[in-house]
């Protein structure tokens, strides 16, 4: 088996898309293989038109400290304005952007995957996706890396 | 943890105010560029760093030398020697 981490990334927004891009740039410093399947809205992470612009609602999510009672968070603006809190939370923590940590990533060679079906379902050109991507692939391929690997999460 | 270690390190690599992932990655970065057998001191103050720093290493082949804390417990010092 090969020091190697596989992670599926199905969620796009703010919040869930720090820890994949975290635990595969640490483990590609830890001389691990590391790659990162970006399937349903994971896709935005890579999406070269939303990665910079990932939101976090606070509607249904009751974990997100918000000045206001939670039912409100349905109101135009919430979603904004909770955002904003979180990257303010990130920026006082002197946390890297979701792009600079997509960069590091790359950089450390952290193997980046754009799901062929969520392209094809959601209509999303493989123009969107950044460059530093790999070439789309499939749930077979990416499950031919996994089984070689000795961690694979599901996030 | 605490006590002062007599280590010379032959590079220093200052990561204060940074937190996760980035002392492991900035690590791996510096460390790259020394010599095997070279010892690197990362200064930093990410509580996180007193476990992550130990197990990078060991994971990326290198040998952890020991830590020290500044008084008031915010400031960490990691010594690491490049295998």
């Amino acid at each position: 088996m090969a020091n190697r981490i596989a992670i599926i990334a199905s969620k796009g927004t703010l919040d869930m898309a720090y820890p994949p891009l975290i635990l595969a740039s640490t483990a590609a410093a830890m001389d691990m293989e590391a790659g990162i399947f970006f399937t349903f809205y994971g896709l935005n992470i890579i999406n070269k038109k939303k990665y910079a612009n990932l939101k976090v609602a606070p509607i249904a999510n009751p974990a997100m400290p918000m000045p206001v009672p939670n039912i409100l968070g349905m109101l135009p603006g919430m979603t904004a304005m909770a955002t904003k809190m979180m990257k303010g939370m990130m920026e006082k923590g002197n946390m890297p952007s979701i792009p600079d940590l997509i960069e590091i990533c790359a950089e450390s060679g952290v193997k980046l995957w754009p799901c062929q079906m969520t392209l094809d379902v959601m209509s999303i050109s493989p123009e969107d996706i950044i460059d530093e991507a790999e070439k789309s692939c499939g749930a077979g391929a990416f499950l031919d890396y996994a089984a070689e690997a000795s961690m694979s999460l599901f996030i | 943890m605490g006590d002062a270690l007599d280590i010379k390190p032959d590079s220093i690599l200052d990561v204060k105010g940074l937190c996760c992932p980035m002392p492991v990655v900035k690590a791996k970065k510096a460390i790259d560029s020394l010599e095997s057998g070279q010892i690197m001191e990362i200064i930093g103050t990410d509580a996180g760093s007193k476990g992550d720093i130990p197990a990078w290493a060991k994971r990326a082949g290198h040998e952890f030398l020991g830590s020290t804390e500044e008084e008031g417990g915010e400031v960490f010092h990691f010594f690491v020697k490049k295998g």
